[in-house]
């Protein structure tokens, strides 16, 4: 009997920890199987530009030509550049008529990685790094910074569809944490840049947000005045003369 | 009120204000495995010395059979300290296997690609740091592999664990329940409680079709239908979507498998997750008797197991069998069970004044037959033996009919002029396995695809394996393999046969090269001149050699190559339009617009067909499932049904109505019993006693005379319309009907 009661109240802590756990969990690519929408079915036809069939034959060209499949990352990261930052089914099918596969292998593909949107995102396509450093220092405020000022929910793309807001995974910015990345997919695949904003704070990540509306170029990396990209605050503190040589026995003394 | 109701009672207080880590440790869910306890130290455990290798010789599982191309090349490897001795190249559980040893196992399957992805099949080998995927690890010499060892055991079981975590405690509302891998080997290899609490994922079922029901919930992710997908059938459309824990198995776009070998997804699925549709909920597999047979609805003779219940066939499944079907069945053979229960004809009837049946006696109905039977001229008397007849109705038949004086007798699918004077003419030599050792293959006037879908399963195993080349002359078809489109008539032949066209050099450059004849030609009146054609390419591509016989001939139906053992030949090509007594027995396909009106036509069958519109009398029969009867497939070998199911009302086995007609009709036949019958086909065709049993034709096609007679140069047409509807039973069928109106190409 009290181990019951037990279990009831275990299981009712849990609930509530498996809420939280679950609304953190949705990236832009949520569905694992494709829905027709008007903008998005496979009768919609899609090709690569001009510009970027050269590019196509270039990225070909590292391959075998019997191992054509090992383009398909590659391929579907240009096809997703040159369509504002996300993959139509039919651009998907275009990239397995390229390398001579089932669109499903294509598919598969696309499916694995989450950083292949298979939904529309915005022209400035914002994520915000949610692993635990950035977390710790405070991640989560300035996602709630971005989605209050854009009034958009997470995935979901403002009305003048210019922005977006993700999350993801790491990127190797703990030093320099929070940060987020911008996406933009403004200019097509010419122009196309993936840059890190760092050392963010909610009202600075607004400022950005606000800069890149007007058409600026927000200057990347770090954005705390004081630091010079992942340097202490204020200059270094340490190893500030040349370092002394490594004591070396000398060898020919013996 | 119970004593702990009241002391629970009691004591809620207490426990409310105590910390949940105290309750956590009273929680019996969160309570440690220690189901099986000498694994909770296994280094202590293998510290014990190996007993010594004097256990009995083990019988390898399942007929584990061991092919040494190489006898240098034999390796020696110990399983559980049993030596044995395997070809190099064979991975650690084929090993296994020969010594005996079952290994539980998911993913792999012995005719599909290594994954190695369930992890299910660990072993621990001794100076491995780890236990091994015996699936995916290639055994070496001299390695020690240990199978019940706590290592592994402990292995199997947290693999278990993890596989039963995210899969649905529905097994209860489960069509796979009692016969799931997933369930025995939890029962064998798992642990009797689980660790995880949380909520289990759920994934949204697709839409594969009519046949396939999927509950992806239950799925595993093993990757073996998506394995066979892509290998086997040959449709790409099956895949492995998304990652961790959100991956599952779909086709991404909304996409029907149309495969017609999807059915076998079913059978290879270890799960629930992909069950057959018609099918679900209506047996559990412990009620049902299983009855080894073979198909009849085309001319391979797949072996397959009829599952019933009482009088109801309740499912139809594939029976192993290297030589023609391996493990696979089509979704025709499989799925076209329900065309046995609609459609019946269970009285014999007569066709009254005012043109409708009345159902009469068998008495009645045999007086009738048999006196109408005599005021025709003997000549006039014709019998047509139908697809799926066996060897003793049609033996029957036809001495009925000679008895008769007549010698009219035919099989439908065989043409109106057929040659039956050399076995080697409408046989498939190269016998179907042999097919796998062809090297080119030329296709003329047959899509295997659509007539014999374990043929083409061959050929596109054989296409996959080697790149063999294809060239296929017909009209444009569907293929799941590499193919040239030579041409789609007997012009392109005859390129061939004078050398003139650019695949002449593939053939003759072949070692073993196949040609394929399609037995829809067999209805074309320049059969001959075909015939003759293709047996020029033979001679010029030296197909036919003492060591290789390519020249073959793909039948369409079950009882085509037992009519010619038998001799069903007409005397006169134009038999059914001087008919004045026709005798269809089980014959639909026969074109009745050429039958004369005042023709009395008697229907012997088991399905209210086509014919039945045109039939004065109907003599009901039994169908496949219900008799015993002796088949002969395409490639000569001799098999029998066996009746799963009693027969449906009045009917009798075919054999029977004749021999009661000839008494009746005063010509009694000289036998009463099976093995009667069965002596009798001895006498005409001794390899028709033999079951189980391929006889080769002995004398090959090249001894017959030469041939001056010119072919037509109409393109040849494609002999089935309908993969789905070729027979009585199937065009019975709903199910069928559903995959005709969703599956076919429009």
């Amino acid at each position: 009997m009290l181990a019951r009661l037990a279990t009831k109240r275990l299981l009712e802590v849990r609930q509530i920890f498996r809420q939280n756990h679950q609304t953190s969990r949705s990236f832009s690519t949520a569905l694992n199987y494709h829905l027709d929408s008007p903008d998005n079915n496979p009768s919609i036809p899609w090709e690569f530009t001009n510009a970027n069939k050269e590019k196509v034959k270039e990225i070909l060209s590292h391959y075998p030509s019997n191992y054509k499949q090992s383009a398909v990352i590659p391929l579907l990261d240009l096809a997703q550049q040159q369509h504002g930052g996300w993959l139509p089914v039919s651009a998907m099918d275009a990239v397995a008529k390229v390398i001579e596969v089932a669109p499903i292998r294509v598919y598969e593909v696309a499916t694995f990685y989450s950083m292949f949107n298979r939904a529309k995102v915005g022209k400035y396509h914002l994520l915000v790094c949610g692993t635990t450093p950035c977390m710790i220092r405070g991640s989560r405020e300035i996602e709630d910074a971005l989605l209050k000022h854009l009034g958009v929910k997470r995935n979901e793309v403002t009305k003048d569809g210019l922005f977006s807001v993700g999350e993801m995974e790491c990127m190797g910015c703990c030093v320099n944490a929070p940060m987020i990345t911008v996406a933009d997919y403004s200019t097509g695949s010419e122009g196309y840049t993936y840059n890190y904003y760092e050392d963010l704070t909610p009202k600075r990540v607004v400022e950005i947000v606000e800069m890149l509306r007007r058409g600026e170029k927000p200057p990347h990396g770090t954005q705390n005045p004081q630091r010079t990209r992942c340097g202490p605050e204020g200059g270094n503190t340490t190893l500030l003369g040349e370092p002394k040589a490594p004591p070396c026995r000398d060898l020919d003394a013996c | 009120m119970g004593l702990g109701l009241i002391a629970s009672r009691a004591l809620r207080p207490a426990i409310l204000h105590r910390s949940s880590r105290v309750l956590a440790s009273q929680n019996p869910i969160t309570r440690t495995i220690t189901s099986t306890p000498e694994l909770q130290n296994p280094e202590a455990a293998t510290a014990q010395p190996d007993s010594p290798p004097d256990l009995p010789p083990r019988t390898p599982v399942a007929g584990a059979r061991i092919h040494f191309s190489k006898p240098d090349d034999a390796i020696e490897v110990f399983v559980d300290g049993y030596p044995v001795k395997i070809p190099k190249g064979m991975t650690v559980l084929q090993a296994c296997e020969v010594a005996g040893v079952d290994i539980p196992r998911f993913c792999y399957h012995s005719r599909l690609s290594i994954a190695g992805n369930c992890r299910m099949c660990l072993v621990e080998v001794e100076k491995s740091p780890k236990p091994v995927a015996s699936c995916a690890m290639p055994a070496l010499p001299g390695m020690k592999i240990k199978t019940s060892t706590p290592v592994a055991k402990k292995a199997r079981e947290g693999v278990m664990e993890f596989l039963l975590m995210n899969h649905p405690l529905d097994c209860p509302i489960c069509d796979q329940g009692g016969e799931c891998d997933l369930q025995d080997q939890s029962m064998a290899f798992g642990s009797d409680r689980g660790r995880f609490t949380d909520m289990k994922r759920s994934v949204v079922d697709k839409n594969l079709g009519p046949l396939v029901k999927t509950v992806m919930t239950r799925c595993i992710q093993c990757t073996r239908c998506v394995r066979f997908a892509t290998e086997v059938a040959g449709v790409q459309d099956l895949g492995m979507l998304g990652r961790g824990s959100g991956e599952e198995i779909g086709t991404y776009v909304e996409k029907l498998m149309t495969s017609e070998l999807s059915g076998n997804v079913i059978d290879i699925c270890p799960v629930g997750a992909l069950t057959s549709k018609p099918f679900a909920f209506k047996a559990r597999n412990w009620e049902l008797k299983g009855t080894e047979t073979i198909d009849v609805t085309d001319a391979v003779g797949s072996n397959i197991r009829i599952d019933s219940r009482g009088p109801e066939v309740m499912r139809i499944l594939p029976r192993l069998n290297e030589d023609i079907n391996e493990e696979w069945i089509s979704d025709k053979t499989r799925f076209c069970y329900d065309g046995l229960k609609r459609q019946r004809l269970n009285d014999p009837m007569i066709r009254g004044a005012d043109g409708r049946f009345k159902p009469v006696s068998w008495r009645d109905a045999l007086a009738v037959v048999a006196e109408v039977a005599h005021q025709v001229k003997p000549k006039e008397i014709v019998g047509i033996a139908g697809q799926l007849s066996d060897a003793e109705s049609m033996m029957a038949l036809k001495d009925f009919l000679n008895k008769m004086g007549s010698n009219n007798v035919l099989c439908e699918g065989n043409g109106s002029h057929p040659c039956a004077d050399l076995r080697s003419g409408y046989l498939l030599n190269s016998n179907i396995a042999g097919l796998e050792k062809a090297d080119v293959f030329l296709l003329v006037g047959t899509q295997p695809r659509v007539e014999a879908p374990m043929v083409n399963a061959r050929i596109r195993k054989t296409v996959q394996a080697t790149h063999a080349k294809v060239g296929y002359i017909g009209p444009a078809t569907d293929f799941n393999y590499d193919h040239q489109h030579l041409g789609t008539g007997p012009q392109t032949l005859l390129e061939i046969a004078e050398g003139r066209h650019p695949f002449c050099s593939a053939i003759l450059n072949a070692k073993n090269p196949a040609i394929v004849v399609g037995a829809g030609l067999f209805e074309r009146g320049d059969k001959d001149a075909i015939f003759a054609a293709v047996e020029t390419i033979a001679k010029l591509g030296k197909v036919i050699r003492p060591d290789w016989n390519g020249l073959n001939v793909l039948l369409l139906n079950a009882a085509q190559a037992a009519a010619l053992d038998l001799g069903l030949v007409p005397e006169s090509s134009k038999s059914i339009e001087s008919a004045k007594f026709l005798y269809l027995m089980g014959a639909d396909d026969v074109n009745m617009e050429k039958v004369p009106d005042d023709a009395f036509v008697v229907y012997q069958g088991h399905h209210g067909d086509q014919s039945v519109y045109r039939a004065n009398v109907i003599l009901p029969a039994a169908a496949f499932s219900e008799k015993e009867g002796t088949y002969e497939n395409t490639e000569g070998c001799t098999q029998q049904t066996l009746p799963a199911v009693p027969t449906v009302g009045d009917a009798r086995d075919d054999w029977k109505i004749i021999r009661a007609l000839s008494e009746v009709a005063g010509v009694q036949l000289p036998y009463d019993t099976l093995g009667a019958i069965r002596s009798r086909i001895k006498t005409v065709a001794p390899n028709l006693y033999n079951m189980d049993e391929r006889e080769a034709a002995t004398f090959s096609t090249l001894l017959k005379p030469e041939l001056s007679e010119k072919m037509s140069l109409s393109a040849f047409g494609s002999a089935v319309e309908n993969f789905y509807m070729t027979d009585s039973i199937t065009r019975a069928s709903k199910i069928m009907a559903q995959c005709s109106a969703t599956l076919l190409k429009k």
